[in-house]
């Protein structure tokens, strides 16, 4: 097995990794504080390329592989978990489903835009009664006038309150149950299409999370992604690459908790010692260190199966769910290792222990990644 | 009785009464970061103040026992008013009873007992957290009176807009190499001249309950504020720190008990994928675990609080009741917010708040590393070459 990156992605990491230790993590406390990401910020990251990863160069796209975009997720999210999962929401969740089941017309009208960040997406699947149950979604577009119109809500919509285009699961069959969803392209000045209460979470709190209201909103046909029908495969699809990002995202966290940790340790003297030098927290760094690893190794792992055209969903679920749990370990014992000082908001791994806990939760819990798992695992 | 099944009665009052004057106010002490005037008059009357204080001092006199479950259901509503007891019965009027003079208690006991004074406890400097004996700020005693000069931080209980006392520890023998023996506690009154709080930490919990620096510039008090023997402060705090971990213990069940509640609700309203998550086999074992660890931390926590109350040595049994209770309070906030999803993280649900609270009791009054210090020094006999 090889495991060595390519000249070309060690160099997309390490200009990845520079920007999140001199543009990003300077200012993850301000956006924490003010809850936006600021505008400039994401102007910048688009100028740079990273909102067109996976598109191709005619609509300004970087064709990157996943394995690339997964080292960029884990180096962004070292400086800001919240900036990672915008970027990665934009490729893996928009700009990625949009290529890939978009009809030629589509991919034209929003696709360069898209990549430039002219056009910042957001991917909207849960509903109330729609969480883990995708399946359950009650949003209905239904036909008229050769088009549709859509009455129903979402929620925990990331990048809501600034997204230009939503990808919105609808139910197009009230009969067929996860079969009777589709995938619509709604642009967010649509009439009857309203950007409703921000979420306020625990952490990752830069990001700009929505609840939706769509009434009577009217879109045209080919406002359709993908065929009728197709709405759950295709949401599930974006899902499993995505979740290559939220793993990467993880194995960011864990990473720069694992590096303030350390020198935290090296510099506090307790006993008349660094902290550093006693057993116990060694330790610490070393289950955080070896957890760590193996997430990084299950998340390029299923990056490369996904740049291998193969399926990956088990893979990739693996990788989130190990991932996130890998980076609440390691939060917890960055704050743990900082004493009283990991409580205070004025070091970074307290913020670290609340933005982690959420990748346990989006993109699906780690309930349905077991699911995921067994499914393929265990069927047949 | 092994099962405390005869405190039952004696919870069930306290828990309403909790759930009547705390939990109402809970989510709002976390959002303003202030526990306001109408919760510290209702615990007050309540007593809790002086739960442990005898009754010719205006308190409950309850043992530790009562004290401790009063503590984990006034944690169960509010964490942030639960430290602020636990601080209080624990930290400032167990080692006040213990090495008091008359004078002292009769000063301040009445005052502690009523909430008219709240008790805070200063131990922690910037470079003395775990290591305790490296003591920097010192005392010295010019006539009739200590002057003291030097800095605490991450003191809890100091809270600007009532009345405070602190106990402090201080240096009193110059000779730095007698570490932990050189060290003495003095009670200094908020309002002495010299005693200035310096910043509020922002911490990412136990909103409310504030905690800060304190700045001593030739901080007077007078001679007679000394507990106990001078340089005989290391023994003063340590038996306040063995008694503060029961309490702390009391803090994270109540917590966990909180976070488990929420999740038991939820599992067992929540439908996807047609029936309550509650069905599910996976949420179902989470919730065994989760019950099992509570009821096992609790029995940790009481049986600490029985073996003080019955006179026997504890400092084992109340690092191991707060090593684990608040290992498993973490633990069960963490399932419980993975139960609710994203109603777990979200501020307008409660149990984001107990998640950020309960991290404290891993940390606070000696870290889960410094208990497992205590633990193993007292159970391994290995003879020094």
């Amino acid at each position: 097995m090889d495991f060595t990156l390519s000249d070309e992605q060690k160099m997309m990491r390490q200009v990845a990794a520079e920007i999140a230790d001199e543009q990003l993590a300077p200012k993850a406390e301000e956006m924490e504080e003010k809850c936006e990401i600021p505008a400039d910020l994401l102007k910048f990251l688009a100028e740079q390329g990273y909102f067109g990863l996976f598109l191709p160069e005619q609509y300004g796209g970087a064709e990157l592989d996943f394995v690339t975009y997964a080292l960029m997720i884990e180096e962004f999210s070292r400086g800001s978990p919240a900036v990672a999962l915008v970027v990665s929401v934009q490729n893996a969740l928009v700009g990625k489903p949009i290529l890939t089941y978009g009809t030629d017309g589509q991919k034209k009208k929003y696709l360069a835009k898209v990549a430039a960040g002219e056009l910042v997406g957001a991917f909207a699947l849960t509903e109330e009664e729609a969480g883990s149950d995708a399946g359950n979604v009650q949003l209905r577009a239904a036909k008229k006038d050769g088009g549709y119109v859509l009455d129903g809500h979402k929620l925990y919509v990331t990048n809501g309150g600034f997204a230009g285009l939503f990808l919105v699961v609808a139910r197009t069959d009230p009969e067929a149950g996860g079969k009777g969803l589709s995938c619509f392209l709604i642009e967010r000045d649509t009439p009857g299409f309203t950007v409703g209460k921000r979420f306020d979470g625990m952490g990752m709190r830069a990001l700009d999370v929505r609840r939706l209201e769509l009434e009577g909103c009217e879109v045209p046909a080919d406002a359709l992604l993908g065929a009728e029908g197709e709405g759950l495969k295709i949401a599930l699809a974006s899902l499993d690459g995505s979740r290559i990002g939220v793993a990467a995202q993880a194995v960011g966290i864990a990473q720069q908790v694992f590096n303030e940790a350390k020198r935290y340790a090296g510099e506090r003297e307790q006993f008349g010692r660094p902290i550093i030098s006693f057993q116990g927290i060694q330790f610490y760094f070393v289950e955080m260190a070896t957890r760590m690893e193996a997430a990084r190794l299950l998340t390029m792992r299923a990056a490369a199966l996904a740049d291998a055209g193969g399926r990956f969903s088990a893979e990739a679920a693996m990788a989130k769910l190990y991932a996130s749990e890998a980076a609440n370990f390691a939060a917890n014992l960055g704050v743990q290792i900082h004493g009283g000082y990991g409580y205070m908001k004025d070091y970074v791994v307290e913020r670290f222990f609340r933005d982690a806990r959420v990748t346990e939760i989006y993109e699906g819990t780690s309930e349905i990644q077991k699911l995921v798992i067994a499914g393929n695992l265990l069927k047949g | 009785m092994l099962d405390y099944i005869e405190y039952e009665d004696f919870r069930a009052e306290v828990r309403a009464k909790a759930g009547e004057v705390v939990a109402p106010y809970a989510a709002a002490i976390d959002a303003d970061d202030h526990i306001p005037d109408e919760v510290m008059k209702e615990v007050a009357k309540a007593g809790w103040f002086g739960a442990t204080a005898p009754a010719e001092y205006g308190g409950l006199g309850w043992d530790t026992v009562r004290y401790v479950i009063m503590v984990e259901e006034v944690s169960r509503a509010s964490g942030s008013v639960g430290v602020m007891l636990a601080v209080q019965g624990s930290l400032i009027i167990f080692p006040l009873l213990e090495y008091g003079n008359d004078a002292q208690i009769k000063t301040y006991l009445p005052k502690l007992a009523s909430g008219e004074l709240v008790g805070s406890f200063g131990l922690t400097e910037p470079s003395a957290g775990s290591d305790a004996g490296n003591t920097k700020t010192a005392a010295a005693l010019d006539g009739d009176e200590w002057v003291i000069n030097g800095q605490k931080c991450f003191i809890t209980n100091t809270k600007r807009d009532w009345p405070v006392v602190c106990v402090v520890t201080v240096r009193t023998d110059p000779d730095k190499s007698k570490g932990a023996r050189g060290v003495s506690s003095i009670i200094v009154p908020a309002d002495a001249p010299g005693f200035n709080y310096g910043r509020k930490e922002n911490k990412m919990g136990l909103r409310g309950s504030d905690t800060s620096e304190i700045f001593f510039e030739d901080c007077r008090v007078p001679k007679g504020n000394l507990l106990g023997e001078v340089n005989g402060g290391f023994k003063i705090f340590m038996v306040a720190l063995d008694a503060g971990r029961i309490s702390i213990g009391a803090m994270a069940v109540g917590l966990g008990q909180a976070a488990l509640e929420l999740a038991i609700k939820h599992a067992e309203t929540r439908v996807q994928f047609g029936k309550p998550i509650g069905t599910k086999q996976a949420i179902q074992w989470k919730i065994a675990e989760m019950a099992t660890k509570v009821r096992a931390a609790r029995f940790l926590v009481y049986s600490a609080g029985a073996l003080k109350d019955a006179g026997h040595p504890y400092t084992k049994e109340a690092a191991m009741a707060k090593y684990y209770a608040s290992q498993v309070g973490r633990e069960v906030a963490y399932d419980a917010v993975q139960i609710h999803g994203a109603l777990g993280y979200d501020k307008s649900y409660p149990l984001e708040r107990i998640y950020r609270d309960v991290k404290l009791d891993e940390i606070g009054e000696g870290t889960s590393e410094i208990q497992k210090v205590v633990i193993s020094r007292d159970i391994l006999q290995i003879k020094k070459k």
